[in-house]
């Protein structure tokens, strides 16, 4: 009698311990805000916002995908652009949820910065119930970003060689518009045409506007996409100059870097040789 | 094997008319002053997502779809101009709603021994009906210059301008810098423009167009205002990137969104600022105040006398009439009408309540009907009120949401000090159900029912006497 009620005792703990560890795994954790979001709380939500592109079975296959371009994210593959984490890895949480936050440029996914960020927190959650991916993977390490080196001239300088010599103007084009000569060959991973991104038009990339994040960009790659990740060919502190080279390159918008290089002879012939005068077209992109 | 008996046959078609009766009861309740509101599939189809993004239930806005709304219907991603739409792309949508109502009301105007119109009775009437016509055109013509066109017709297809605005959104590229000019809804956080109740009795909220009565049996006023109504002017609209915090004041004509200058060249003011919290858990919460400040014309300033021909009389004289109205424009004799509200909307998970309290005030001379001119009757002073109402939603999913209000208003100083002291009181309850049986980024349907109840202290047309009015609704409601 004694023995058998151990054993139910010890049965209930591990099945306890078992429900707490799937608990865990529908669980997402965010540390800025300091959240934890449930999947369960999160499935109303993805019904209500997300479905439509996203798909029931977040497939990427909503009713209203064929007319996206480009195509809503498949969740399934939980192959995820923005990431802190190496190329090839699983993204954070906090990654995910910082896509909430800011949506995707030059996309139809906007920013949901007008839900709770306990509602951002539980769609994480939720979505990462759509792939067994997160079963059997654990997400990656953030990768390493080192302090931003003093901005010079001379870095700003060597960031433009290293444009050259990683060959980035083959999508990206010579002035940074998109338009390199592989640019109109370029799909993603479902086979999709996908164009680079045209720095010209805006500061404020799908991964985000900060020095920072262009840093990440390069380092993780863009994965899904024709972008690779440069972390083990490219030092830090070249990274660093290629960020500052850029910054130059988005003549529209004012940033410590176009000023520097503008304050240059050299950099302001560049400059204005590549800025285009057209008549607005009230689209809110500049040429 | 049962025979046919002709008092079978009978109870028979007795209960095919109370199954009948049932299935009436179940698909109708409805609409008889369906008031212009904005859900608008338009803004779905141009971006792909379901009307659920943006309506916690349509046309009900979500804080998703405030924050779109605030931010001139653009998500932001620099994707709303219309240079990057298909060409086919057109920014209209309808909106109409077939139903079946009851309206009742316990005294109505009736003849009677003492003459036509002397005698009150109850009256109920009830039918098929269908509202006006709503043609929602809005959207952006550029990059952070938006507009909102809506063309309202009463049910008998007459329309009229409910709304024309244009906007320049984030100037000089900042949140807190909006501008508006033309006829547009005020900034009140609780929107009779996007009610979810549509009937008669419960389609509008009663705090937001009380004015009260000026003695036992006098209703007329001098002015008429509604701080539910569209009004004409310019309005400055500020709000945080993530719209937690948001602010506006504008300057309107004293026309009560009338077109032109039909009474005076004077102008009012509206002010509203809300700030939202996130807590826990439960969802964001809201918290808000707004006042209204507002002038209107006692007298005209100028008078134009007209005549008229009417034809000719027996021996071939032409017949001309002639009549006296004040000049438009030349309103004078301003005196002020002030309203003041504090609001909040606040979530538990599926259950939102919006609690509002409402504070009104009229000078004498317009609470007692008196040109400015004159000099006040004998006993006239400033009518004051105060109002409460408290509604609250239960979602249980995109599907599905139940209603419920209820509204008070208290006088707290008639116009005349031999009023009674509950003159014009209202208290008024409703409730009503939508369900929507599809969600999708195209269109909108959901049947509707609703039952309203308003109860108003001696406002019966004969007597004085306390008047109840009651709608009961059910409809079918859809936009394309």
């Amino acid at each position: 009698m004694r023995n058998i009620n151990i054993s139910k005792i010890c049965l209930s703990l591990a099945a306890a311990l078992l429900l707490v560890g799937i608990a865990s795994a529908q669980d997402s954790h965010i540390k800025e805000p300091n959240v934890t979001g449930h999947a369960e709380a999160g499935k109303p939500l993805y019904y209500r916002y997300c479905w439509g592109c996203h798909g029931a079975r977040g497939d990427g296959n909503g009713e209203n995908a064929p007319y996206v371009v480009p195509a809503p994210r498949n969740f399934v593959q939980a192959t995820f652009k923005c990431r802190s984490t190496p190329t090839g890895t699983l993204p954070q949480d906090q990654d995910l949820y910082n896509t909430l936050v800011r949506g995707f440029n030059f996309t139809n996914m906007p920013s949901w910065a007008a839900l709770t960020a306990q509602n951002r927190a539980d769609l994480v959650a939720f979505i990462k119930t759509f792939s067994p991916r997160w079963k059997t993977e654990k997400p990656g390490d953030p990768i390493p970003i080192p302090a931003e080196p003093k901005l010079t001239v001379d870095s700003i300088k060597h960031g433009g060689e290293l444009f050259q010599k990683l060959e980035c103007w083959k999508c990206h084009g010579q002035e940074g518009r998109g338009d390199g000569p592989s640019a109109s060959t370029l799909t993603d991973s479902n086979d999709q045409p996908i164009r680079p991104f045209n720095f010209t038009t805006s500061n404020r990339s799908k991964c985000g506007r900060t020095n920072q994040d262009l840093y990440r960009i390069f380092m993780t790659g863009v994965d899904g996409t024709p972008m690779p990740s440069f972390a083990d060919v490219v030092k830090p502190e070249d990274a660093w100059d290629l960020v500052h080279y850029l910054r130059t390159l988005q003549y529209n918008n004012p940033s410590p870097e176009l000023a520097l290089w503008l304050s240059t002879k050299e950099g302001h012939d560049i400059v204005e040789a590549k800025k285009v005068y057209n008549t607005n077209t009230g689209s809110g992109v500049k040429p | 094997m049962e025979r046919w008996s002709p008092r079978r046959g009978k109870d028979s078609l007795a209960r095919v008319c109370t199954i009948f009766g049932y299935v009436l009861f179940v698909f109708a309740i409805l609409l008889v002053d369906c008031r212009p509101a904005a859900a608008i599939p338009a803004f779905a189809r141009k971006y792909g997502m379901p009307c659920s993004a943006c309506h916690l239930a349509w046309p009900m806005l979500s804080p998703f779809g405030q924050q779109f709304k605030d931010n001139g219907y653009q998500m932001g991603n620099e994707r709303d101009a219309p240079i990057f739409q298909q060409a086919a792309y057109w920014p209209v949508t309808f909106r109409m709603t077939p139903y079946w109502h009851r309206e009742s009301t316990d005294k109505a105007q009736v003849d009677g021994p003492s003459g036509p119109g002397s005698a009150e009775a109850q009256s109920t009437v009830h039918g098929f009906d269908w509202s006006g016509l709503d043609f929602h055109v809005a959207g952006t013509v550029a990059n952070n210059y938006s507009f909102y066109i809506l063309p309202s017709s009463d049910n008998t297809g007459a329309f009229h301008f409910e709304s024309v605005w244009a906007r320049l959104d984030n100037v000089f590229g900042s949140s807190w810098v909006n501008i508006k000019l033309g006829k547009f809804e005020l900034d009140n956080l609780l929107s009779e423009k996007r009610i979810l109740t549509l009937s008669s009795n419960g389609g509008f909220y009663q705090n937001y167009h009380f004015q009260p009565l000026v003695a036992p049996g006098i209703s007329e006023s001098l002015y008429t205002f509604g701080i539910g109504d569209n009004q004409v002017g310019l309005e400055w609209m500020g709000h945080s990137k993530n719209d937690r915090t948001r602010v506006s004041a504008a300057l309107l004509s004293s026309t009560d969104g009338q077109p032109g200058l039909p009474t005076s060249s004077s102008y009012d003011g509206f002010f509203a600022a809300s700030q939202a919290f996130e807590w826990g858990s439960f969802g964001l919460q809201r918290v808000g105040a707004f006042a209204y400040l507002g002038q209107a014309s006692t007298y005209f300033a100028q008078n134009l006398t007209t005549t008229t021909p009417v034809g000719t009389d027996l021996n071939g004289v032409p017949v001309t009439s002639t009549a006296t109205a004040g000049l438009p424009g030349t309103g004078t004799g301003l005196q002020s009408f002030r309203r003041y509200g504090l609001v909040g909307q606040f979530y538990i998970k599926k259950f939102d309540i919006t609690p509002m309290y409402f504070h009104g005030s009229d000078s004498a001379f317009l609470g007692t009907n008196t040109a400015s001119n004159t000099p006040l009757p004998a006993g006239g002073r400033s009518p004051s009120w105060n109002g409460a109402l408290f509604e609250s939603h239960y979602t249980l999913s995109p599907q599905l949401i139940f209603i419920n209000r209820y509204e008070l208003i208290r006088m707290s100083q008639q116009a005349f000090s031999t009023n009674p002291g509950n003159l014009g009181n209202i208290d008024s309850l409703v409730f009503g159900v939508r369900y929507y049986p599809f969600i999708n980024a195209r269109a909108g349907f959901a049947y509707h029912a609703e039952y309203a109840i308003v109860r108003q202290r001696g406002a019966s047309p004969v007597t004085a006497t306390d008047l109840t009015n009651s709608s009961l609704l059910f409809g079918f409601d859809f936009d394309f």
